[in-house]
């Protein structure tokens, strides 16, 4: 048990470092700009949409598969959602319920391919991510669908307004601790003596001065961005999901060990075809969020969104063998490459240096993970 | 010892704090076997480890001399290039290879340019005849049994000017014909003048074959003494540090009703032409352990996973369970029939190995914790981990722990555990004490007559003779897919099930 709580602590660490290196950098490279209200409203809206992709992204991976269509497959919701809502005059409810359930076909179409056909993941979804960009150009005519209805916009553009958002965030933070509180009081009942409490509370404690200290940064902007409160509730669903549930603990078994999980009476294809599913709905999510903010669908929308999706999941610590990875762990990961887009951006960083320093930041996030396991 | 080839002398290697060798030292000189007996963690691979340059010069205390020099190895080809090499229990060939391609890995003949395959094909013909292997050179890994492949890993030893070869664990899934055929190798090798340290649970084979067996218990050095002098059950009370009256604790238990009939099971790959179960039929009763004996190959797994739902080609059979005709097409179906199965092999079939001991020991029967919307309620579900730890003395620092921590005995508890989880009316176990120390069998043995006194019913296949004979009510003894010969176990003898199992010929049902 030490062990394995001292290698997701030194994971952890590693994260919280590397975000707060990135954080001070740009903040003393741009004269403070990078840390200012605005700046960290926008940067955290731009997170929002390869953060939703990396929860539905970060159940695939764990589970020892691969989505390489993801990208493909927000343009293509996205556009229907656009086409739904301006062509159509579809009203918002109806426009993102029917792309969710989209999202969910499309998501469960590649999962049927993949656990009950056993086509590889790898193949499944690039055949996804070529007839998926297909469909789009094909359904748009390679023209943009725009413009957008104003409830739309409510999506991916407004903001919740002051008390609310203080709010929630209250509510957020409360919770958090009693939830440590409840766990370490069922702990000691237990007779279990529990060595991690310190590091728990220490938890708590630092994400509720990260949420205040956000909170207080939003609001003196122009307050909680709505995808920003999208994703935060989405990261908690997933997280209970993946900790709590029996179908999330079969995640995690099948990635582990898919012919153990077999033998010990797991529907192994099920349960992997469920996970494309909800990555498809997630999918979903992004490509409104995408659409709102765009304002307008378009063919090439999305284009390469797989890939940082895959890299958030990695460098937040997910195993491409499967079996380890937490959905905490991969929204730190797109923090991280965000950070990375708009400071580089602000400092006026040409795109190709752009490009060459995120990828080296993924090789070397990954090189760190193998050089402590090794070392363990 | 007038010219000792290997001395290791007072070895100590520790991890984070622990000791894992204290103080071990060991001799040998040319043409002379010595085994090492200790149970599953007693530090025998860890020594292995050190000497064969796993663990480097210096992460270590002590000396190993070999030929008289100090052995300073850094890596696993210093120690080869010494003529040191180890044939680890999990065979390292490439399967897709041919065996001569395998023999020259990395070492191969001829430039970086060329290949001089007609010099490496010569040279492979000499050496699988040293090994007295009758298999072609171009031969694909693929296409041989396990047995075959071990020769092949000593001819890939031999290639290498190998003095001294250690032999980890052989036999362990070999059948007797290659065991026999493994140990003839071993001792002309001998005569030869190299030097072999075998490892090995299987005490008759430690018995027959070595000159010396040195025994270590939890990193010590208990003693070295001359095979001539040992008996099986000395080894064993030193191993374990106390006497064990019998292997077998045979308990008497009260067998009842037909609860299993299992009729015309045949099994088939697709697109075979040969089924690997042919229409076998029979019947298992209440409180029973039914032993099932064959060659490795002659369907004894294939029929116990059409049984489980496991085989992946197609099966047939007319199965009743209490007098239900039931149809089981997936290992759901059979659990939830109420037929466990512990699987042959542990590692791929068995354990999830980056998961915690308790959360492999409920993968069963997660839903029975699930409350709304599929929560685990982690409070119930940590009672009967405990309870289940308890029960069959898993030994874990916590169960929170990693399951591949464990030693193989404990990791097959664990999976036990697992399956009477599902409060099975059937337990299948596949092989269920291969590779696992003396005193976890006993234990597994214990456990297993105290199940059936609850009401259980056991099927155990085994390649273990002695253990099918001293576990089981009835034998079972399969041979080329059919059920050969039926015996009870009193008056049974290994030497009637090898012939049943061996011999063409007349049924014996």
């Amino acid at each position: 048990m030490f062990k394995t709580i001292k290698t997701s602590q030194l994971q952890l660490f590693a994260m919280l470092a590397a975000m707060l290196l990135i954080v001070v950098f740009f903040s003393i490279a741009t004269d403070g700009a990078f840390i200012s209200p605005r700046n960290i409203s926008n940067l955290i809206r731009q997170t929002a949409i390869v953060g939703v992709l990396a929860i539905g992204m970060v159940f695939v991976i764990i589970s020892a598969e691969i989505d390489l269509s993801v990208g493909s497959m927000m343009g293509l919701l996205g556009g229907i959602a656009a086409i739904l809502d301006v062509w159509f005059n579809f009203p918002i409810l109806l426009t993102v319920l029917v792309t969710v359930v989209a999202g969910l076909v499309l998501g469960l179409f590649n999962g049927w391919w993949v656990a009950y056909q056993r086509v590889p993941s790898f193949i499944v979804t690039l055949a996804g991510m070529l007839a998926f960009r297909g469909i789009l150009v094909g359904l748009t005519d390679g023209a943009t669908v725009a413009p957008t209805s104003s409830s739309l916009a409510i999506i991916g553009q407004s903001y919740i307004p002051s008390g609310w958002g203080i709010s929630v965030v209250g509510l957020l933070c409360l919770g958090l601790v009693a939830k440590v509180y409840a766990r370490r009081k069922a702990r000691k009942q237990h007779g279990v003596e529990n060595k991690a409490a310190k590091f728990e509370y220490a938890k708590a404690f630092v994400a509720v001065a990260v949420l205040l200290v956000l909170l207080y940064a939003l609001e003196s902007y122009r307050g909680i961005p709505t995808p920003i409160l999208i994703m935060g509730g989405l990261i908690l669903i997933a997280t209970y999901v993946a900790k709590r549930t029996a179908f999330g603990r079969r995640v995690y078994a099948i990635g582990g060990n898919i012919e153990a999980t077999r033998m010990s009476g797991v529907n192994v294809e099920r349960t992997k075809m469920l996970v494309f599913g909800f990555n498809g709905m997630m999918v979903a999510v992004a490509a409104l969020i995408l659409t709102s903010r765009l304002g307008a669908g378009s063919p090439a929308a999305g284009n390469m969104a797989e890939l940082d999706a895959i890299a958030a999941c990695v460098i937040g610590g997910t195993s491409l063998a499967g079996g380890v990875g937490a959905v905490f762990g991969a929204i730190m990961g797109a923090l991280i490459m965000a950070s990375l887009d708009n400071g580089m951006s602000m400092l006026d960083v040409p795109t190709f240096w752009q490009l060459i320093v995120k990828g080296m930041i993924l090789l070397l996030a990954v090189w760190l993970d193998v050089k402590t396991k090794k070392a363990q | 010892m007038k010219q000792t080839l290997l001395d290791m002398r007072s070895i100590v290697k520790s991890f984070s704090g622990v000791r894992a060798l204290n103080g071990v030292s060991i001799q040998l000189d040319r043409g002379e076997v010595l085994s090492i007996c200790g149970e599953n963690g007693s530090g025998k691979s860890t020594l292995m480890k050190v000497l064969s340059g796993v663990w480097p010069f210096g992460s270590y205390e002590g000396e190993i001399f070999f030929e008289g020099n100090l052995v300073k190895a850094l890596t696993i080809r210093d120690t080869e290039a010494l003529g040191i090499v180890i044939i680890h229990q999990e065979l390292a060939l490439v399967k897709e290879l041919s065996v001569m391609e395998n023999i020259f890995l990395g070492n191969e003949l001829g430039s970086f340019a060329r290949l001089n395959d007609e010099e490496m094909h010569r040279r492979t013909l000499d050496l699988l005849a040293r090994v007295k292997l009758d298999v072609l050179p171009d031969t694909a890994i693929r296409d041989l049994g396990v047995g075959q492949q071990q020769l092949v890993e000593i001819a890939k030893a031999l290639n290498k000017n190998v003095k001294l070869l250690i032999l980890d664990e052989p036999t362990s899934s070999l059948t007797t014909t290659e065991i026999d055929i493994l140990l003839n190798i071993v001792s002309e090798l001998k005569q030869q003048g190299i030097a072999c340290i075998y490892i090995s649970h299987k005490l008759d084979e430690v018995l027959t074959l070595s000159d010396w067996v040195t025994v270590i218990r939890d990193g010590d050095h208990i003693d070295t003494k001359a095979a001539a002098q040992l008996t099986q059950n000395d080894i064993i009370s030193m191993m374990v540090g106390r006497e064990l009256d019998e292997l077998f604790p045979r308990e008497e238990h009260n067998i009842g009703e037909v609860v299993l009939r299992v009729k015309h099971a045949t099994a088939k790959q697709a697109g075979a032409t040969r089924a690997q179960v042919e229409d076998v039929s029979f019947e298992l009763r209440h409180g029973e352990i039914l032993g099932i004996a064959g060659l490795i190959g002659s369907g004894r797994t294939e029929l116990m996973q059409c049984l489980y739902g496991s085989y992946d080609g197609d099966y047939e059979a007319e199965i009743e369970l209490e007098g239900q005709t039931v149809n089981i097409r997936s290992q759901r179906v059979a659990l939830e029939a109420g037929i466990a199965m512990v699987p042959e092999d542990r590692k791929r079939h068995g354990i999830v190995p980056i998961m915690s001991v308790g959360r492999n020991i409920t993968l069963s029967v997660l839903g029975k914790y699930s409350s709304w919307f599929g929560a685990v309620n982690e409070d119930k579900e940590s009672n009967d981990i405990d309870d289940y730890i308890a029960q069959l003395k898993v030994k874990t620092a916590s169960a929170d722990l990693s399951i591949k921590n464990l030693s193989g005995g404990n990791q097959q508890k664990a999976i036990i555990a697992k399956c009477l989880l599902t409060h099975p009316k059937i337990l299948i176990l596949d092989e269920p004490t291969r590779g696992i120390d003396v005193g976890a069998k006993y234990e597994i043995y214990k456990l297993m007559f105290a199940l059936v006194k609850q009401g259980m019913s056991i099927i155990m296949v085994s390649s273990e003779l002695s253990e099918v004979i001293g576990i089981s009510d009835r034998v079972l003894v399969m041979h080329e897919g059919r059920l050969k010969g039926q015996f009870d176990h009193q008056g049974l003898t290994q030497e009637m099930i090898m012939n049943c199992a061996i011999k063409e010929g007349v049924a014996n049902v």
